[in-house]
Protein backbone atom coordinates (compact mmCIF):
# COMPACT_ATOMS: atom_id res chain seq x y z
CA UNK A 1 0.00 0.00 0.00
CA UNK A 2 3.01 2.28 0.02
CA UNK A 3 2.02 3.37 -3.51
CA UNK A 4 -1.06 5.18 -2.28
CA UNK A 5 0.78 6.17 0.88
CA UNK A 6 3.34 7.90 -1.30
CA UNK A 7 0.65 9.75 -3.19
CA UNK A 8 -0.97 10.85 0.05
CA UNK A 9 2.35 11.98 1.46
CA UNK A 10 3.23 13.78 -1.76
CA UNK A 11 -0.01 15.72 -1.85
CA UNK A 12 0.26 16.54 1.84
CA UNK A 13 3.78 17.93 1.56
CA UNK A 14 2.87 19.91 -1.53
CA UNK A 15 -0.07 21.47 0.29
CA UNK A 16 2.14 22.28 3.27
CA UNK A 17 4.51 24.09 0.96
CA UNK A 18 1.67 25.97 -0.69
CA UNK A 19 0.25 27.05 2.64
CA UNK A 20 3.62 28.49 3.65
CA UNK A 21 4.00 30.52 0.46
CA UNK A 22 0.31 31.41 0.59
CA UNK A 23 0.79 32.94 4.02
CA UNK A 24 3.71 34.97 2.73
CA UNK A 25 1.59 36.10 -0.18
CA UNK A 26 -1.19 37.33 2.07
CA UNK A 27 1.13 39.21 4.40
CA UNK A 28 3.35 40.61 1.66
CA UNK A 29 1.59 43.99 1.75
CA UNK A 30 2.79 44.64 5.26
CA UNK A 31 6.24 43.21 5.20
CA UNK A 32 7.89 43.85 1.84
CA UNK A 33 11.61 43.71 2.46
CA UNK A 34 12.51 45.73 -0.62
CA UNK A 35 14.48 48.90 0.11
CA UNK A 36 13.69 51.47 -2.55
CA UNK A 37 17.15 52.99 -2.62
CA UNK A 38 17.93 55.83 -3.44
CA UNK A 39 14.39 57.12 -2.83
CA UNK A 40 14.73 56.29 0.82
CA UNK A 41 18.28 57.50 1.17
CA UNK A 42 17.34 59.88 3.97
CA UNK A 43 15.64 57.26 6.11
CA UNK A 44 17.59 54.16 5.14
CA UNK A 45 19.19 52.52 8.12
CA UNK A 46 21.68 49.75 7.46
CA UNK A 47 21.78 46.70 9.63
CA UNK A 48 24.14 46.65 12.56
CA UNK A 49 26.06 43.66 11.26
CA UNK A 50 26.61 45.14 7.82
CA UNK A 51 30.30 45.50 6.99
CA UNK A 52 30.83 48.78 5.17
CA UNK A 53 34.34 49.83 6.07
CA UNK A 54 36.70 49.74 9.03
CA UNK A 55 36.70 52.91 11.13
CA UNK A 56 38.30 54.00 14.37
CA UNK A 57 35.87 55.76 16.66
CA UNK A 58 37.08 58.84 18.52
CA UNK A 59 35.45 60.33 21.59
CA UNK A 60 34.72 64.03 22.18
CA UNK A 61 38.28 64.74 23.44
CA UNK A 62 39.65 63.41 20.14
CA UNK A 63 40.91 60.28 21.85
CA UNK A 64 40.97 56.80 20.34
CA UNK A 65 41.77 53.41 21.77
CA UNK A 66 44.54 52.25 19.43
CA UNK A 67 47.80 51.45 21.15
CA UNK A 68 49.72 50.81 17.97
CA UNK A 69 50.26 47.13 18.80
CA UNK A 70 50.06 46.20 15.08
CA UNK A 71 47.99 43.10 15.70
CA UNK A 72 45.51 44.21 13.07
CA UNK A 73 48.29 44.72 10.56
CA UNK A 74 49.49 41.18 11.15
CA UNK A 75 46.01 39.74 11.06
CA UNK A 76 45.05 41.25 7.75
CA UNK A 77 45.40 38.57 5.07
CA UNK A 78 46.00 41.00 2.22
CA UNK A 79 47.96 43.83 3.81
CA UNK A 80 45.23 46.43 3.79
CA UNK A 81 46.41 47.94 7.06
CA UNK A 82 49.67 49.76 7.64
CA UNK A 83 50.62 51.14 11.04
CA UNK A 84 53.20 53.91 11.15
CA UNK A 85 54.52 54.32 14.68
CA UNK A 86 57.51 55.51 16.62
CA UNK A 87 58.76 55.69 20.20
CA UNK A 88 57.97 58.95 21.86
CA UNK A 89 58.18 60.33 25.37
CA UNK A 90 54.90 59.90 27.07
CA UNK A 91 54.08 63.32 28.57
CA UNK A 92 52.40 61.84 31.65
CA UNK A 93 54.83 59.17 32.78
CA UNK A 94 57.91 60.63 31.12
CA UNK A 95 58.92 57.23 29.76
CA UNK A 96 59.60 56.25 26.16
CA UNK A 97 56.79 54.28 24.65
CA UNK A 98 55.41 52.90 21.36
CA UNK A 99 52.88 55.32 19.93
CA UNK A 100 50.82 55.31 16.78
CA UNK A 101 51.48 57.97 14.20
CA UNK A 102 49.15 56.92 11.39
CA UNK A 103 46.80 53.98 11.11
CA UNK A 104 46.54 53.63 7.32
CA UNK A 105 43.68 51.59 5.93
CA UNK A 106 43.35 50.72 2.21
CA UNK A 107 39.63 50.39 1.65
CA UNK A 108 40.24 49.44 -1.96
CA UNK A 109 42.11 46.29 -0.91
CA UNK A 110 39.95 45.29 2.03
CA UNK A 111 37.84 42.17 1.61
CA UNK A 112 35.70 42.93 4.64
CA UNK A 113 36.79 39.73 6.34
CA UNK A 114 36.79 41.34 9.77
CA UNK A 115 39.93 39.63 11.04
CA UNK A 116 41.52 42.93 12.01
CA UNK A 117 38.58 43.86 14.18
CA UNK A 118 38.64 40.50 15.88
CA UNK A 119 42.39 40.71 16.43
CA UNK A 120 42.36 44.14 18.04
CA UNK A 121 42.88 43.65 21.78
CA UNK A 122 41.49 47.07 22.74
CA UNK A 123 38.50 47.26 20.36
CA UNK A 124 39.95 50.34 18.73
CA UNK A 125 38.48 49.63 15.30
CA UNK A 126 34.90 48.72 14.42
CA UNK A 127 32.68 48.27 11.39
CA UNK A 128 30.89 51.27 9.91
CA UNK A 129 27.67 50.72 7.98
CA UNK A 130 28.10 53.19 5.13
CA UNK A 131 28.24 51.68 1.67
CA UNK A 132 28.42 54.59 -0.73
CA UNK A 133 32.14 54.19 -1.16
CA UNK A 134 32.59 55.00 -4.82
CA UNK A 135 35.10 57.73 -5.64
CA UNK A 136 36.69 58.99 -8.82
CA UNK A 137 40.26 58.29 -7.85
CA UNK A 138 41.78 55.22 -6.28
CA UNK A 139 43.90 57.28 -3.94
CA UNK A 140 40.79 58.45 -2.04
CA UNK A 141 40.35 54.89 -0.86
CA UNK A 142 43.48 55.03 1.24
CA UNK A 143 42.37 56.41 4.56
CA UNK A 144 44.09 57.41 7.76
CA UNK A 145 41.89 56.13 10.51
CA UNK A 146 43.21 58.09 13.45
CA UNK A 147 42.32 61.76 13.30
CA UNK A 148 45.07 64.38 13.28
CA UNK A 149 46.32 65.33 16.73
CA UNK A 150 44.32 62.57 18.33
CA UNK A 151 45.84 60.64 21.20
CA UNK A 152 45.39 57.43 23.06
CA UNK A 153 42.67 57.43 25.62
CA UNK A 154 44.06 57.09 29.11
CA UNK A 155 43.61 53.75 30.77
CA UNK A 156 43.21 51.67 27.65
CA UNK A 157 46.58 50.01 28.03
CA UNK A 158 46.05 48.67 31.53
CA UNK B 1 -27.72 46.39 -22.96
CA UNK B 2 -28.56 44.80 -26.22
CA UNK B 3 -25.20 44.23 -27.84
CA UNK B 4 -25.03 41.20 -30.05
CA UNK B 5 -22.28 38.96 -28.72
CA UNK B 6 -22.25 36.65 -31.68
CA UNK B 7 -19.35 38.50 -33.24
CA UNK B 8 -18.82 36.19 -36.18
CA UNK B 9 -22.39 36.56 -37.36
CA UNK B 10 -22.51 40.29 -36.72
CA UNK B 11 -19.38 41.04 -38.68
CA UNK B 12 -20.36 38.73 -41.54
CA UNK B 13 -23.71 40.48 -41.84
CA UNK B 14 -22.04 43.85 -41.69
CA UNK B 15 -19.60 42.97 -44.43
CA UNK B 16 -22.07 41.20 -46.68
CA UNK B 17 -23.86 44.54 -47.02
CA UNK B 18 -21.29 45.58 -49.60
CA UNK B 19 -19.52 42.35 -50.55
CA UNK B 20 -20.30 39.02 -52.07
CA UNK B 21 -20.97 36.26 -49.56
CA UNK B 22 -17.65 34.48 -49.95
CA UNK B 23 -15.66 37.68 -49.58
CA UNK B 24 -17.73 38.65 -46.54
CA UNK B 25 -16.96 35.32 -44.88
CA UNK B 26 -13.24 35.68 -45.44
CA UNK B 27 -13.37 39.33 -44.39
CA UNK B 28 -15.11 38.42 -41.16
CA UNK B 29 -12.52 35.73 -40.41
CA UNK B 30 -9.65 38.14 -40.98
CA UNK B 31 -11.28 40.85 -38.88
CA UNK B 32 -11.88 38.49 -35.99
CA UNK B 33 -8.38 37.11 -36.22
CA UNK B 34 -6.98 40.63 -36.01
CA UNK B 35 -9.22 41.54 -33.07
CA UNK B 36 -8.19 38.39 -31.17
CA UNK B 37 -4.54 38.96 -32.01
CA UNK B 38 -4.64 42.51 -30.67
CA UNK B 39 -6.56 41.59 -27.53
CA UNK B 40 -4.42 38.62 -26.62
CA UNK B 41 -1.09 40.21 -27.40
CA UNK B 42 -1.95 42.89 -24.87
CA UNK B 43 -3.51 40.38 -22.47
CA UNK B 44 -0.36 38.26 -22.70
CA UNK B 45 1.78 41.24 -21.81
CA UNK B 46 -0.36 41.92 -18.78
CA UNK B 47 -0.16 38.27 -17.76
CA UNK B 48 3.61 38.67 -17.70
CA UNK B 49 3.20 41.70 -15.47
CA UNK B 50 0.79 39.81 -13.24
CA UNK B 51 3.24 36.95 -12.93
CA UNK B 52 6.03 39.30 -11.96
CA UNK B 53 3.89 41.08 -9.41
CA UNK B 54 2.63 37.85 -7.90
CA UNK B 55 6.11 36.39 -7.80
CA UNK B 56 7.25 39.52 -5.99
CA UNK B 57 4.49 39.22 -3.42
CA UNK B 58 5.27 35.58 -2.79
CA UNK B 59 8.87 36.55 -2.12
CA UNK B 60 8.01 39.61 -0.01
CA UNK B 61 9.25 41.98 -2.68
CA UNK B 62 7.46 44.84 -4.41
CA UNK B 63 7.77 43.86 -8.07
CA UNK B 64 7.96 46.28 -10.99
CA UNK B 65 6.72 49.69 -9.85
CA UNK B 66 8.68 52.27 -11.82
CA UNK B 67 7.20 52.43 -15.32
CA UNK B 68 3.74 53.96 -15.17
CA UNK B 69 1.48 53.84 -12.10
CA UNK B 70 2.22 50.67 -10.10
CA UNK B 71 4.48 49.57 -12.93
CA UNK B 72 1.51 49.00 -15.24
CA UNK B 73 3.46 49.96 -18.35
CA UNK B 74 6.51 47.85 -17.52
CA UNK B 75 5.80 44.97 -19.88
CA UNK B 76 4.74 47.38 -22.64
CA UNK B 77 8.13 49.02 -22.34
CA UNK B 78 9.80 45.60 -22.37
CA UNK B 79 7.95 44.64 -25.53
CA UNK B 80 8.93 47.91 -27.21
CA UNK B 81 12.52 47.29 -26.25
CA UNK B 82 12.40 43.77 -27.67
CA UNK B 83 10.91 45.01 -30.95
CA UNK B 84 13.76 47.46 -31.38
CA UNK B 85 16.44 44.86 -30.75
CA UNK B 86 18.61 43.16 -33.32
CA UNK B 87 17.63 39.67 -34.36
CA UNK B 88 20.73 37.57 -33.93
CA UNK B 89 21.38 33.96 -34.85
CA UNK B 90 24.20 31.44 -34.84
CA UNK B 91 26.46 31.04 -37.85
CA UNK B 92 25.62 27.47 -38.73
CA UNK B 93 21.97 27.70 -37.78
CA UNK B 94 19.41 26.27 -40.16
CA UNK B 95 18.08 29.71 -41.08
CA UNK B 96 14.71 28.66 -42.44
CA UNK B 97 13.71 26.45 -39.52
CA UNK B 98 15.27 28.85 -37.05
CA UNK B 99 13.01 31.64 -38.28
CA UNK B 100 9.98 29.41 -38.61
CA UNK B 101 10.02 28.02 -35.05
CA UNK B 102 8.69 31.02 -33.10
CA UNK B 103 5.72 31.34 -35.45
CA UNK B 104 4.78 27.70 -34.92
CA UNK B 105 4.66 28.29 -31.21
CA UNK B 106 2.75 31.55 -31.19
CA UNK B 107 0.32 30.62 -33.98
CA UNK B 108 -0.62 27.34 -32.35
CA UNK B 109 -1.35 29.01 -29.06
CA UNK B 110 -3.37 31.78 -30.68
CA UNK B 111 -5.33 29.24 -32.73
CA UNK B 112 -6.44 27.47 -29.59
CA UNK B 113 -7.99 30.69 -28.32
CA UNK B 114 -10.49 30.80 -31.16
CA UNK B 115 -12.70 28.02 -29.82
CA UNK B 116 -13.35 29.27 -26.29
CA UNK B 117 -16.85 30.46 -25.51
CA UNK B 118 -16.15 33.62 -23.54
CA UNK B 119 -19.81 34.02 -22.95
CA UNK B 120 -23.01 32.85 -24.57
CA UNK B 121 -22.45 33.11 -28.34
CA UNK B 122 -19.23 35.12 -27.91
CA UNK B 123 -17.10 32.52 -29.57
CA UNK B 124 -15.16 32.93 -32.76
CA UNK B 125 -15.39 29.38 -33.96
CA UNK B 126 -17.81 26.86 -32.48
CA UNK B 127 -16.79 23.45 -33.81
CA UNK B 128 -18.30 20.22 -32.63
CA UNK B 129 -14.91 18.65 -31.83
CA UNK B 130 -13.82 21.53 -29.61
CA UNK B 131 -11.93 19.59 -26.92
CA UNK B 132 -10.30 17.37 -29.51
CA UNK B 133 -9.23 20.42 -31.47
CA UNK B 134 -7.72 21.98 -28.35
CA UNK B 135 -5.71 18.90 -27.45
CA UNK B 136 -4.47 18.59 -31.01
CA UNK B 137 -3.51 22.26 -31.33
CA UNK B 138 -1.83 22.47 -27.98
CA UNK B 139 0.63 19.76 -28.96
CA UNK B 140 1.64 21.48 -32.19
CA UNK B 141 3.48 24.10 -30.16
CA UNK B 142 6.07 21.53 -29.16
CA UNK B 143 7.08 21.15 -32.79
CA UNK B 144 8.06 24.80 -32.75
CA UNK B 145 10.14 24.23 -29.64
CA UNK B 146 11.84 21.17 -31.15
CA UNK B 147 12.53 23.04 -34.39
CA UNK B 148 13.92 26.02 -32.51
CA UNK B 149 16.20 23.86 -30.41
CA UNK B 150 17.36 21.79 -33.36
CA UNK B 151 17.92 24.63 -35.79
CA UNK B 152 19.84 26.96 -33.51
CA UNK B 153 22.94 24.71 -33.55
CA UNK B 154 23.50 24.97 -29.83
CA UNK B 155 23.90 22.11 -27.38
CA UNK B 156 21.88 23.69 -24.63
CA UNK B 157 19.07 24.52 -27.01
CA UNK B 158 19.07 20.99 -28.37
CA UNK B 159 18.99 19.37 -24.93
CA UNK B 160 16.23 21.74 -23.87
CA UNK B 161 14.19 20.96 -26.95
CA UNK B 162 14.60 17.20 -26.50
CA UNK B 163 13.50 17.45 -22.90
CA UNK B 164 10.53 19.47 -24.04
CA UNK B 165 9.64 16.74 -26.50
CA UNK B 166 9.82 14.03 -23.84
CA UNK B 167 7.83 16.09 -21.41
CA UNK B 168 5.08 17.24 -23.72
CA UNK B 169 4.54 13.82 -25.25
CA UNK B 170 4.22 12.24 -21.81
CA UNK B 171 1.98 14.82 -20.24
CA UNK B 172 -0.15 15.25 -23.33
CA UNK B 173 -1.50 11.84 -22.42
CA UNK B 174 -2.63 12.92 -18.99
CA UNK B 175 -4.20 16.12 -20.23
CA UNK B 176 -6.12 14.19 -22.86
CA UNK B 177 -7.24 11.42 -20.53
CA UNK B 178 -8.36 13.74 -17.76
CA UNK B 179 -10.39 15.76 -20.26
CA UNK B 180 -11.82 12.50 -21.62
CA UNK B 181 -12.97 11.66 -18.12
CA UNK B 182 -15.06 14.79 -18.18
CA UNK B 183 -16.28 14.13 -21.70
CA UNK B 184 -17.78 10.89 -20.34
CA UNK B 185 -19.92 13.10 -18.17
CA UNK B 186 -20.91 15.67 -20.78
CA UNK B 187 -21.34 13.33 -23.71
CA UNK B 188 -20.15 16.00 -26.14
CA UNK B 189 -16.89 17.51 -27.34
CA UNK B 190 -18.37 20.84 -28.34
CA UNK B 191 -17.33 23.53 -25.88
CA UNK B 192 -20.56 25.53 -26.05
CA UNK B 193 -22.56 22.39 -25.28
CA UNK B 194 -20.23 21.41 -22.47
CA UNK B 195 -21.09 24.73 -20.87
CA UNK B 196 -24.82 24.13 -21.53
CA UNK B 197 -24.61 20.79 -19.67
CA UNK B 198 -23.24 22.59 -16.64
CA UNK B 199 -26.40 24.64 -16.13
CA UNK B 200 -27.36 21.82 -13.72
CA UNK B 201 -24.22 22.34 -11.67
CA UNK B 202 -20.59 22.73 -12.60
CA UNK B 203 -18.99 19.52 -13.72
CA UNK B 204 -16.59 19.42 -10.80
CA UNK B 205 -19.67 19.18 -8.56
CA UNK B 206 -21.69 16.95 -10.89
CA UNK B 207 -18.85 14.47 -11.15
CA UNK B 208 -17.71 14.84 -7.51
CA UNK B 209 -14.84 12.43 -6.60
CA UNK B 210 -13.58 11.43 -10.07
CA UNK B 211 -14.04 14.99 -11.30
CA UNK B 212 -11.90 16.36 -8.49
CA UNK B 213 -9.23 13.75 -9.20
CA UNK B 214 -9.41 14.56 -12.90
CA UNK B 215 -9.06 18.25 -12.11
CA UNK B 216 -5.98 17.67 -9.99
CA UNK B 217 -4.38 15.52 -12.67
CA UNK B 218 -5.31 18.07 -15.30
CA UNK B 219 -3.74 20.94 -13.40
CA UNK B 220 -0.50 19.01 -12.82
CA UNK B 221 -0.28 17.86 -16.42
CA UNK B 222 -1.36 21.26 -17.70
CA UNK B 223 1.40 22.98 -15.78
CA UNK B 224 3.85 20.50 -17.26
CA UNK B 225 2.40 21.10 -20.71
CA UNK B 226 3.18 24.81 -20.53
CA UNK B 227 6.77 24.03 -19.49
CA UNK B 228 6.46 26.11 -16.38
CA UNK B 229 8.17 25.53 -13.04
CA UNK B 230 8.18 23.04 -11.32
CA UNK B 231 8.32 21.31 -14.72
CA UNK B 232 10.58 23.78 -16.50
CA UNK B 233 13.15 21.18 -17.51
CA UNK B 234 13.08 22.81 -20.92
CA UNK B 235 14.54 26.06 -19.74
CA UNK B 236 16.24 24.97 -16.52
CA UNK B 237 18.19 28.19 -16.15
CA UNK B 238 20.75 26.67 -13.83
CA UNK B 239 21.59 23.88 -16.27
CA UNK B 240 20.84 25.01 -19.80
CA UNK B 241 21.20 28.77 -20.03
CA UNK B 242 17.79 29.60 -21.39
CA UNK B 243 17.07 26.17 -22.92
CA UNK B 244 15.58 26.00 -26.39
CA UNK B 245 15.46 29.76 -26.90
CA UNK B 246 19.06 30.44 -25.88
CA UNK B 247 19.92 31.70 -29.35
CA UNK B 248 16.83 33.78 -29.94
CA UNK B 249 16.72 37.51 -29.42
CA UNK B 250 14.42 40.44 -29.96
CA UNK B 251 10.93 39.81 -31.23
CA UNK B 252 11.47 36.10 -31.88
CA UNK B 253 12.31 35.60 -28.24
CA UNK B 254 9.26 37.65 -27.33
CA UNK B 255 7.06 35.27 -29.35
CA UNK B 256 8.28 32.30 -27.30
CA UNK B 257 7.81 34.23 -24.12
CA UNK B 258 4.35 35.46 -25.01
CA UNK B 259 3.33 31.98 -26.16
CA UNK B 260 4.24 30.56 -22.77
CA UNK B 261 1.90 32.98 -21.07
CA UNK B 262 -0.90 32.58 -23.57
CA UNK B 263 -0.56 28.82 -23.15
CA UNK B 264 -0.95 29.23 -19.43
CA UNK B 265 -4.11 31.22 -20.07
CA UNK B 266 -5.34 28.49 -22.42
CA UNK B 267 -4.74 25.70 -19.92
CA UNK B 268 -6.63 27.70 -17.29
CA UNK B 269 -9.39 28.53 -19.77
CA UNK B 270 -9.88 24.85 -20.68
CA UNK B 271 -10.11 23.99 -16.99
CA UNK B 272 -12.63 26.80 -16.51
CA UNK B 273 -14.77 25.60 -19.38
CA UNK B 274 -14.62 21.92 -18.54
CA UNK B 275 -14.61 21.91 -14.74
CA UNK B 276 -15.96 25.24 -13.53
CA UNK B 277 -18.86 26.01 -15.80
CA UNK B 278 -17.21 28.41 -18.26
CA UNK B 279 -19.12 31.67 -18.40
CA UNK B 280 -21.92 30.45 -16.11
CA UNK B 281 -22.25 32.51 -12.97
CA UNK B 282 -22.38 30.68 -9.62
CA UNK B 283 -26.03 29.73 -8.88
CA UNK B 284 -27.06 31.66 -11.99
CA UNK B 285 -27.06 35.01 -10.19
CA UNK B 286 -26.41 37.07 -13.32
CA UNK B 287 -28.22 34.89 -15.81
CA UNK B 288 -30.33 37.79 -17.10
CA UNK B 289 -27.31 39.80 -18.22
CA UNK B 290 -25.49 37.62 -20.76
CA UNK B 291 -22.46 39.86 -21.33
CA UNK B 292 -21.46 39.46 -17.67
CA UNK B 293 -20.47 35.94 -18.67
CA UNK B 294 -17.19 37.35 -19.98
CA UNK B 295 -16.49 38.64 -16.51
CA UNK B 296 -17.17 35.26 -14.90
CA UNK B 297 -15.12 33.43 -17.48
CA UNK B 298 -12.12 35.72 -17.09
CA UNK B 299 -12.50 35.72 -13.31
CA UNK B 300 -12.46 31.94 -13.01
CA UNK B 301 -9.61 31.69 -15.50
CA UNK B 302 -7.51 34.10 -13.51
CA UNK B 303 -8.15 32.16 -10.32
CA UNK B 304 -6.66 29.12 -12.04
CA UNK B 305 -3.81 31.13 -13.54
CA UNK B 306 -3.07 32.32 -10.03
CA UNK B 307 -3.03 28.70 -8.86
CA UNK B 308 -0.42 27.88 -11.51
CA UNK B 309 1.67 30.85 -10.46
CA UNK B 310 1.36 29.68 -6.88
CA UNK B 311 2.75 26.28 -7.96
CA UNK B 312 5.59 27.97 -9.73
CA UNK B 313 6.73 30.05 -6.80
CA UNK B 314 6.39 27.24 -4.28
CA UNK B 315 7.73 24.01 -5.71
CA UNK B 316 11.31 23.14 -6.60
CA UNK B 317 12.10 21.84 -10.05
CA UNK B 318 11.85 18.10 -10.75
CA UNK B 319 14.65 16.05 -12.20
CA UNK B 320 13.94 14.55 -15.61
CA UNK B 321 13.58 11.00 -14.23
CA UNK B 322 11.29 12.19 -11.45
CA UNK B 323 9.28 13.98 -14.09
CA UNK B 324 8.77 10.79 -16.07
CA UNK B 325 8.14 8.72 -12.94
CA UNK B 326 5.40 11.10 -11.93
CA UNK B 327 3.71 10.81 -15.28
CA UNK B 328 4.08 7.15 -16.16
CA UNK B 329 3.91 5.58 -12.71
CA UNK B 330 1.44 7.83 -10.96
CA UNK B 331 -0.64 10.14 -13.14
CA UNK B 332 -1.30 7.73 -15.98
CA UNK B 333 -2.48 4.66 -14.00
CA UNK B 334 -4.53 6.86 -11.70
CA UNK B 335 -6.03 8.53 -14.70
CA UNK B 336 -7.06 5.21 -16.25
CA UNK B 337 -8.61 4.07 -12.97
CA UNK B 338 -10.35 7.40 -12.73
CA UNK B 339 -11.91 6.99 -16.16
CA UNK B 340 -13.35 3.64 -15.10
CA UNK B 341 -14.65 5.18 -11.89
CA UNK B 342 -16.26 7.99 -13.84
CA UNK B 343 -17.79 5.55 -16.32
CA UNK B 344 -19.31 3.56 -13.44
CA UNK B 345 -20.67 6.71 -11.87
CA UNK B 346 -22.23 7.90 -15.10
CA UNK B 347 -23.60 4.43 -15.79
CA UNK B 348 -25.22 4.12 -12.36
CA UNK B 349 -26.42 7.72 -12.52
CA UNK B 350 -24.61 8.72 -9.35
CA UNK B 351 -23.90 12.26 -10.54
CA UNK B 352 -25.06 15.22 -8.50
CA UNK B 353 -27.58 17.32 -10.41
CA UNK B 354 -29.29 20.46 -9.23
S1 LIG C 1 38.58 43.48 7.21
FE1 LIG C 1 40.07 41.90 6.65
S2 LIG C 1 40.89 42.62 4.68
FE2 LIG C 1 39.87 44.39 5.62
S3 LIG C 1 41.48 45.44 6.71
FE3 LIG C 1 40.52 44.06 8.19
S4 LIG C 1 41.72 42.18 8.09
FE4 LIG C 1 42.28 43.41 6.30
S1 LIG D 1 43.78 49.09 15.81
FE1 LIG D 1 43.87 47.64 17.49
S2 LIG D 1 45.08 45.94 16.72
FE2 LIG D 1 45.42 47.69 15.34
S3 LIG D 1 47.27 48.67 16.13
FE3 LIG D 1 45.52 49.73 17.06
S4 LIG D 1 45.18 48.63 18.97
FE4 LIG D 1 46.52 47.34 17.77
Amino acid sequence: MSYFGDIYKGIKTLLTGMSVTGKYFLTSRKGAITQQYPDNRKTLKMFERFRGEVVMPHDENNEHRCTGCQKCELACPNGSIEIIWDRQIDPESGKKKKMIDQHIYHLGMCTMCGLCIEACPTDAIVWAQNFENSVYDRSYLTKVLNQPNSKLKAGVEE
Amino acid sequence: MNISLNITKTITELLSGFMSEGAANIGAMVTIALIYLAIFAVAGLYLVLLERKIAAWFQLRLGPNRVGPWGLLQTMADALKLVSKELTGTVKADKFLFNLAPYFVIVSSLMALSVFPFTQEFQAFDINIGIFFLIAISSIGVIGILLGGWASNNKFALIGAMRSGVQTISYELSVGLSLLTMVLLTGTLQLSEIVEVQKNGWLIIQGHIPAVIAFMIYMIAGTAETNRAPFDMVEAESELGAGFHTEYSGMKFAYFFLAEFINMFIIAAIATTVFFGGWLSPFGITESIPWLGVFWFIGKTFMLVFLMMWFRWTFPRLRIDQLLTLEWKYLLPLNLLNIILMAVIVWLNLTIQF
